[in-house]
């Protein structure tokens, strides 16, 4: 089970505090499709997903974000409790969206480069390191009731 | 291609569209690169036992600027990584024999650090091609290893 140190929760918290969740949640999952577009495959509905401009743009996939985004607040409340926070989440995933938990992983990764370029400085290694266990906290209890 | 290569005027020189390559910027972004890399992913320090691993040491700022700077060698002969990374990717594959998951690690982290420092100019298309640039990178500096 990962645990997170006083600091480490608090460089999550702050962080979290700050975040728009709508806009980044939008921008973390266009970039998830931009930067890695065989992610595509999971949004055939979603419409228009030709270009960077298209997916950055296109309102299915910013309300997708937003709704991933809103999960990982979950997360961020129950920072010792992962694998229960995700349980269903994560039956979900495996049984009916059939999502492979390498997806997890990367969206983990691009998230983090989003709150680099929103936090820069603030962004310091111990912040991003916080994060960056957060994100594989989220991504393993995502994964862990595949079967 | 256009957005590595400018990308790396931009580290050279974020203030001028042409980009001297001056050497401050590079300096500059490469100094979170190892400590980034070292906090998040502490099994990567296992490659440095001789190394000070201080926040701040000389041997960090030195060896961070070192990556950063092969990297830009590689922007530089962007149309042929594998030459220009050749002798590199034997003292990869024979001496230092890095595992290979490692190099996904450091490319994370490049891209953090990019990002944190050209917040406006890394876009989604910027991100995407550097992401693909330092995959090809890596994966030069591991053709060699059997």
């Amino acid at each position: 089970m990962v645990h997170f140190t006083a600091e480490e929760k608090a460089a999550i918290t702050s962080v979290w505090g700050k975040v728009n969740v709508e806009e980044t949640g939008g921008e973390a999952l266009g970039r998830l499709l931009v930067v890695y577009p065989w992610t595509q495959r999971f949004f055939d509905s979603f419409g228009n997903l030709s270009s960077a401009s298209a997916i950055l743009g296109n309102p299915k996939v910013k309300a997708h974000g937003k709704k991933v985004l809103t999960s990982l607040g979950e997360a961020v409340k129950n920072l010792d409790n992962l694998k229960v926070t995700f349980s269903k989440l994560s039956e979900l995933h495996c049984d009916k969206l059939h999502v492979d938990p390498e997806n997890f992983r990367l969206l983990g990764n691009v998230l983090v480069v989003v709150l680099a370029i929103h936090f820069g400085k603030e962004f310091t290694p111990e912040v991003h390191a916080a994060w960056q266990k957060l994100v594989t906290g989220v991504a393993s209890a995502l994964a862990h009731k595949y079967h | 291609r256009d957005t590595s290569g400018s990308f790396y005027e931009f580290q050279a020189s974020p203030s001028s569209e042409q980009g001297g390559h001056r050497t401050v910027y590079p300096v500059k972004t490469s100094l979170s690169l190892l400590p980034r890399l070292f906090t998040s992913y502490p099994q990567t320090k296992t490659y440095f036992p001789h190394f000070d691993l201080h926040h701040g040491s000389a041997q960090m700022h030195a060896h961070g600027a070192k990556v950063v700077s092969a990297i830009g060698d590689a922007v530089k002969n962007i149309d042929n990584i594998k030459s220009a990374l050749s002798k590199l990717s034997e003292l990869h594959a024979y001496i230092l024999r890095v595992d290979p998951v490692n190099f996904k690690l450091l490319s994370h982290c490049l891209l953090v650090t990019v990002a944190a420092h050209f917040p406006a100019e890394f876009t989604a298309e910027a991100h995407a091609a550097w992401d693909k640039f330092l995959s090809i990178v890596s994966s030069v500096l591991t053709e060699k290893y059997r």
